[in-house]
């Protein structure tokens, strides 16, 4: 302990002074190595060139570019961000509403009136209701180090507490339901180990578009260079089906469990499963192999035959609800089973949608039956994107939260609402002894770094008029670079730097193989500040400064969080020297194969499920009687899936919101050079249009009851017709008559919960669209 | 043919667009101004089969800048010889003599030269000059994510890749003499080049 502290004063006293400049001096321009790190899985390099105090140019990774440690370039929007650094529209000084929540009138203060405001605000909440009224909101603008959801999460908890929530806007579904199968949510293996496989299905997976990991398209096109074929089963025919496929498989969005039921018909009527791994390592699968409750009929093959409902889940069968031709499916099913081996790769796209555990489980077990778990090459579903190799770092420490309860994030608008009414029914989980609901309504929202209070959350309509009731909701602080349709909501709305003003470390969702050092570059503009130095200034104000930051800077902090690779890595240069160099890569002997181990030795090394095999079948889940989470993965038809809801009627297309390429999420939707690059617009078949009276360019509204939207329509083949694309992350933008101009598909989107992980179903949507006339 | 050439590798293009922002921010364009664009064409159809759609869809993007033409139409309709080709091959607006009289955009038939309303001349791909000077590769070509664009000698590029200088939409490359070396996506076989359609006017004309 002594010596911690006396190395900690050490690097304090000593090292400051005589840290590596971190820049390369070129002419009279300096060259300062920083990244992009949003949430995008993305841990890019971007290089500030920077001129008598500002940057005017950044360049990209210029370390060799070699096969097994490909150069971490930027893509469109990291190479646009010059243009969001400066834009006319940076918020640059602390504000405080004037106009009724939601107008966005504010006036500018000074950053002492806008800490006490906020610090007042927060002691009289306490009071009044209790740490349990605070919630810290979901926020991924930064998925850095420095996170600066994180910072306020901290200063909450130093503060007294608040109720936590779990899931996120990405994953619940999946991270929920992959478990039940494998014992894990993290069931990747390292993209370097896609070279091995003969075939991969990107199901649903489009890490083109969304980047998901720097180089993940990369790596697939070296797989494909190796050998592999590659399918793509996307409603879309997506950016990476473009450069990437082989083959395309179109089908109606929501049904992708019709699909796997229909591929394990084939597989299971021709004898094509590996049996034998199926009863070595799996439970469930056909009766023999059932945990000793389960009911007769219970096995997934007995379900796929129609041997306990009647209806074989035949290609033909399949063909009804996908809009894939059973050929089709046939020939897919067979390549499926018979090319070893074979990597399903699914992304999140279906695991965002009304039932969306059951596709999650699917994957799994069409990965089971075709005996490609725990080899290099293959893939075992379910959350399979993600690499269980952590990187060596240690995060920001939240603190010590005596609030223990937690609410799935997708539902806070409910905590606001009917928080005392919300148990263990509503997903509420960490209940203390002796509560069964919350202890109070959500009052006081702090929301850093996101877009989730307004943009990104399904239903606009309903979650702005919950946040402008001032009985419901008592105060918001937002921290953000602009006034987003987010920060619109805030009381107190305070500055907050860029990447390219403050020192953070890129650590990717915390998983990966890289690390990049994200240098200052220039002084922070107008009167931003960075988010750990606002929440330290509010904890000040608080009275808990000391608590807050242990009386460590930021580079401290960022020292101390890397310390473990030096640790874990003897390649880990000092910590100055990684400053300089901006990038450290971690090398790894093989690439990683999840499940090994269970696939060398099963009773030796079990799974972490409660029989320690594959469970196709869970009793967990068999026990929980959850309705529409049955112990074996299925396809269910949605609600606003297709013709079989009867809303059809009214509102015949489906909607969803893709990940755009030129944004994250919501993030960089006001960059003209992206603008320029990606127009926001609904996408849709011409032979959708057409009847509509729609042609290219025109102006429609997209609506349904829940609200409207008016875009141009861009007509492409490359959607199946029935589907409409208006890609998620348009900054809401509503016009006198309450009709969003920006394409925010929130406003189209549901507020109702998946039924296992009560997470966001915001990709089942049916609207209707037509023609504005002039 | 010796001079320099781009490697436009359509097979693997993804139509993301880095290499036209890494060039705009290369070259201080503001929005309006694209000195490389990405064309995206698409064709096949959708038809009904029962409950089934069956689609022969697909779709490309050709990232398009200054072919560097062997006989440059811009440089032969310019009024005051302020276009050269250099000795690497380069086609350059010389922005001192340059009047901008737009004649060189309208005779183009990429649509390469782009008004610059700043100093009231053209401007246009000057295959990253001052990149190559310092010993870096083009910045379009140091961006691409999935390394479908690449630079060089045409002969070599050539040897390397074949010689396709034309794909639709563009025209062809012959007109003018076009130095450039396109690899076709693979999915344009067995179709027939005809049956595609220009999907993104909005996003390359200006």
């Amino acid at each position: 302990m002594l010596s911690r502290v006396l190395s900690s004063l050490g690097a304090m006293v000593g090292g400051r002074p005589l840290r590596a400049e971190p820049a390369l001096r070129e002419g009279d321009v300096t060259v300062v190595p920083s990244g992009c790190a949003h949430n995008c899985g993305g841990h890019c390099v971007l290089k500030a060139w920077v001129k008598d105090g500002r940057i005017v140019r950044l360049t990209t990774d210029e370390r060799p570019d070699l096969d097994d440690d490909p150069q971490l370039r930027a893509c469109p929007r990291g190479r646009s961000y010059l243009r969001r650094i400066y834009h006319p529209d940076r918020l640059l000084h602390p504000m405080m509403r004037v106009g009724a929540r939601g107008e966005a009138r504010f006036e500018r203060v000074s950053w002492e009136e806008a800490i006490d405001s906020v610090a007042q605000a927060m002691v009289r909440a306490r009071d009044r209701y209790g740490p349990a009224a605070f919630l810290n909101m979901h926020g991924t603008g930064g998925a850095s180090l420095f996170a600066g959801s994180r910072m306020s999460q901290r200063l909450l908890n130093v503060f007294g507490g608040q109720l936590n929530h779990h899931n996120s806007y990405s994953s619940a579904a999946a991270r929920w339901a992959t478990p039940f199968s494998l014992g894990t949510a993290d069931a990747g293996h390292s993209p370097d180990d896609w070279v091995n496989a003969r075939l991969i299905l990107l199901w649903g997976f489009n890490p083109t578009e969304t980047v998901f990991g720097t180089n993940t398209s990369y790596r697939l096109k070296l797989a494909r260079r190796a050998g592999a074929r590659i399918v793509v089963i996307d409603p879309r025919f997506s950016a990476t089906a473009q450069a990437l496929a082989d083959d395309w498989v179109p089908l109606r969005a929501g049904t992708d469990s019709a699909l796997m039921d229909a591929m394990a018909f084939v597989t299971i009527s021709e004898g094509l499963q590996d049996q034998a791994f199926l009863d070595r390592y799996c439970v469930g699968f056909d009766e023999e192999h059932l945990p000793a409750g389960a009911p007769v009929g219970a096995s997934y093959r007995s379900y796929v035959l129609g041997l306990s409902d009647g209806i074989p889940k035949t290609p033909a069968w399949a063909e009804g609800y996908t809009q894939i031709p059973s050929e089709r499916i046939v020939a897919l099913a067979r390549e499926f089973a018979r090319t070893k081996p074979a990597a399903l790769l699914a992304g999140l796209s279906f695991n965002r949608r009304a039932y969306g555990e059951q596709p999650v489980r699917g994957t799994v077990t069409l990965a089971a039956m075709t005996g490609n778990v725990g080899i290099p090459g293959g893939s075992p579903g379910g959350v399979s994107y993600s690499i269980s190799r952590s990187l060596p770092i240690a995060e920001f420490p939240r603190g010590r939260n005596p609030i223990p309860e937690s609410i799935p994030v997708f539902t806070w608008t409910d905590a606001i609402v009917r928080g005392t009414e919300m148990g263990a029914a509503d997903g509420v989980t960490n209940l203390p002894e002796g509560q069964s609901r919350l202890r109070t309504n959500v009052r006081f929202l702090f929301n850093t770094a996101g877009n989730t209070l307004v943009n990104q959350h399904a239903n606009v309509n309903r979650t702005v008029r919950i946040l402008g009731d001032p009985s419901l909701v008592d105060f918001i602080v937002g921290i953000d670079q602009f006034i987003t349709p987010s920060a619109r909501f805030a009381d107190v709305l305070l500055p907050a730097v860029t990447w390219f003003e403050k020192n953070d470390i890129c650590g990717i969702w915390g998983h990966g193989h890289s690390l990049i050092f994200m240098n200052q570059a220039i002084a922070p503009l107008g009167e931003c500040r960075t988010d750990y130095d606002i929440c330290a200034a509010i904890a000040d104000r608080l009275g808990v400064g000391s608590e807050f930051t242990e009386g460590k800077s930021e580079l401290d902090w960022l020292e101390q969080m890397v310390a473990p690779a030096r640790e874990a890595d003897p390649s880990f240069p000092s910590f100055d020297e990684f400053r300089r160099r901006g990038v450290h890569v971690f090398k790894y002997e093989r690439p990683h194969v999840a499940f090994r181990e269970f696939r060398a030795d099963p009773v030796e090394h079990p799974l972490a499920t409660p029989s320690g095999k594959i469970e196709i079948y869970s009793q967990r889940l068999a026990d929980m009687a959850l309705e529409h989470v049955p112990p074996i993965p299925r396809f269910i038809p949605e609600w606003e899936g297709g013709p079989w809801d009867p809303l059809f009627e009214k509102y015949p297309l489906q909607a969803f919101g893709r990940h755009y390429q030129r944004r994250t999420h919501s993030i960089f939707d006001n960059v003209d050079w992206l603008e320029e690059s990606q127009p926001q617009r609904i996408f849709m078949n011409p032979i959708d249009a057409a009847p509509r009276g729609i042609e290219n360019g025109d102006l429609v509204r997209v609506f349904n009851d829940r609200g409207a939207i008016e875009i141009r329509a861009r007509l492409t083949r490359r959607i199946i017709p029935g589907l409409v694309d208006v890609p998620q992350g348009g900054w809401w933008t509503p016009d006198e008559r309450g009709i969003d101009q920006r394409g925010n598909v929130n406003v189209l989107t549901s507020e109702r919960p998946t039924p296992g992980a009560r997470g966001n179903a915001q990709h089942s949507n049916l609207v209707q669209v037509e023609k504005v006339r002039a | 043919m010796t001079g320099l050439a781009f490697h436009i590798d359509v097979s693997s293009c993804s139509g993301c667009k880095a290499c036209q922002l890494a060039c705009k921010d290369a070259h201080g364009l503001e929005a309006g101004r694209l000195w490389r664009r990405v064309v995206e064409v698409e064709g096949g159809e959708w038809t009904r089969k029962g409950n089934a759609w069956c689609s022969t869809v697909f779709a490309y993007t050709i990232s398009l800048s200054c072919m560097h033409c062997e006989r440059p139409a811009c440089m032969t309709s310019c009024p005051t010889q302020a276009i050269v080709k250099r000795a690497d091959g380069v086609v350059a607006v010389d922005g001192g003599a340059c009047i901008g009289c737009r004649y060189c955009g309208w005779a183009c038939p990429y649509g390469a030269p782009q008004f610059d309303a700043a100093t009231g001349t053209m401007s246009k791909c000057d295959f990253c000059a001052d990149e190559r000077d310092a010993g870096r590769p083009p910045a379009c070509v140091s961006a691409c994510p999935l390394r479908a664009l690449d630079w060089g000698p045409i002969d070599q590029l050539q040897a390397r890749h074949g010689t396709l200088a034309q794909l639709p939409p563009l025209p062809d490359g012959a007109q003018t003499g076009a130095t450039v070396v396109i690899s076709p996506p693979a999915r344009m076989s067995p179709l027939s080049p005809d049956c595609v359609q220009l999907a993104n006017d909005e996003e390359i004309l200006r």
